[in-house]
């Protein structure tokens, strides 16, 4: 096999990002056109995009300001969204935690579930790739997405409400996420913390300012803990020790 | 109408402590190692909280103002199997999104 270049692999995480572009644009066209609805101007519509850089989290604050929530509930419930850019974070430390403090903050802004899903299956298999290598291959991703998020952030904010509703669009943010989900469900652990999840949010969707899904959430992950520990146990039970 | 300052205050905040979440361990933490009990809380984030976010909206759809929809949940379930069974998000969207436009044309 030929030694792969540091351009050959940025080619290759352009490549692979490439397909998301499926997901990207209609779901920024979506938020354009919603702020849009909700009253917001293109430099404000802008600005969720270009400084959030988190759909989701822009989808909660804007419902929640809408709502007419306060300010700290709105915040707080779009960072609790946002929780699992740490655990990407996380995730990615040990494969760029090397380099520089400028690119690890520049990687730090663009981590979003497309870049980070792509980047950790590559770093998986190819543990031979050096940090810029690693770095050329997230940019690359970066490049195919991102600069899409915007563009198409400003394209929705001006067509606004001429979206015809036959198109449906309103769901077009429930199925990127689920598609985005269902590959997730690897394990028993991981389906327990779903199944949690939406039973939780379900019995709690009365609880105003989206409370309801921070429940949700936290039960989720303390479930899915719990069931990969018990797992573990029954698949690997503790040696002499008494622990 | 939301009112401006409140907005751009979410908006910068938001902006930065998102900011802070996707760096914190990148930037502050670097190679040393993380307790395993916070790793495995963290590894069930995703899961434990995007499904929950995306239930009510596809059992209580804000389009049908709220009244269970077939065609949503139809293509919410088309979506959810071709995502888990083919691991293909780009797939699971497009049958998803056929499904959501056959039943809407079917029973619309």
């Amino acid at each position: 096999m030929p030694r792969q270049t540091t351009k050959s692999i940025y080619w290759q995480g352009v490549r692979d990002g490439a397909p998301f572009i499926l997901v990207i644009v209609p779901f920024s066209v979506l938020f354009g056109v919603v702020a849009t609805e909700a009253g917001l101007n293109v430099l404000e519509t802008m600005g969720f995009s270009v400084l959030v850089i988190a759909g989701a989290a822009q989808f909660t604050a804007l419902q929640l300001l809408s709502d007419g929530a306060p300010t700290a509930i709105a915040l707080i419930s779009a960072l609790a969204v946002n929780l699992r850019m740490a655990m990407y974070s996380a995730s990615l430390t040990p494969y760029i935690g090397g380099a520089s403090l400028g690119q690890r903050a520049l990687a730090a802004y663009f981590t979003v579930d497309q870049s980070y899903a792509c980047a950790i299956v590559k770093f998986e298999a190819n543990p031979g790739w050096s940090i810029p290598q690693r770095l050329s291959y997230f940019f690359g991703v970066v490049t195919a997405i991102c600069p899409l998020w915007y563009v198409f952030t400003l394209v929705g904010a001006l067509v606004g409400t001429s979206i015809p509703q036959g198109l449906a669009l309103d769901f077009a943010l429930p199925i990127t996420f689920l598609a985005m989900i269902a590959p997730m469900l690897r394990t028993p652990a991981h389906l327990a913390a779903a199944f949690v999840s939406v039973t939780m949010s379900l019995i709690f969707a009365f609880l105003p300012y989206n409370l309801g899904l921070l429940i949700a959430g936290v039960a989720g992950m303390m479930v899915g803990a719990q069931v990969e520990v018990t797992r573990e146990r029954r698949i690997a039970p503790p040696t002499g020790d008494a622990s | 109408m939301i009112d401006k300052t409140s907005l751009w205050i979410v908006i910068i905040l938001l902006g930065l402590g998102s900011f802070g979440l996707r760096f914190v361990f990148t930037g502050l933490i670097g190679d040393r190692p993380l307790p395993a009990w916070m790793l495995r809380h963290l590894r069930y984030t995703a899961v434990a909280v995007l499904p929950g976010l995306v239930a009510p909206l596809v059992v209580w759809p804000a389009a049908t103002d709220g009244t269970l929809d077939a065609p949503r949940m139809a293509a919410a379930l088309m979506t959810l199997a071709v995502g888990y069974f083919t691991r293909n998000v780009i797939l699971a969207i497009v049958l998803g999104a056929l499904t959501l436009y056959g039943g809407l044309a079917l029973l619309g």
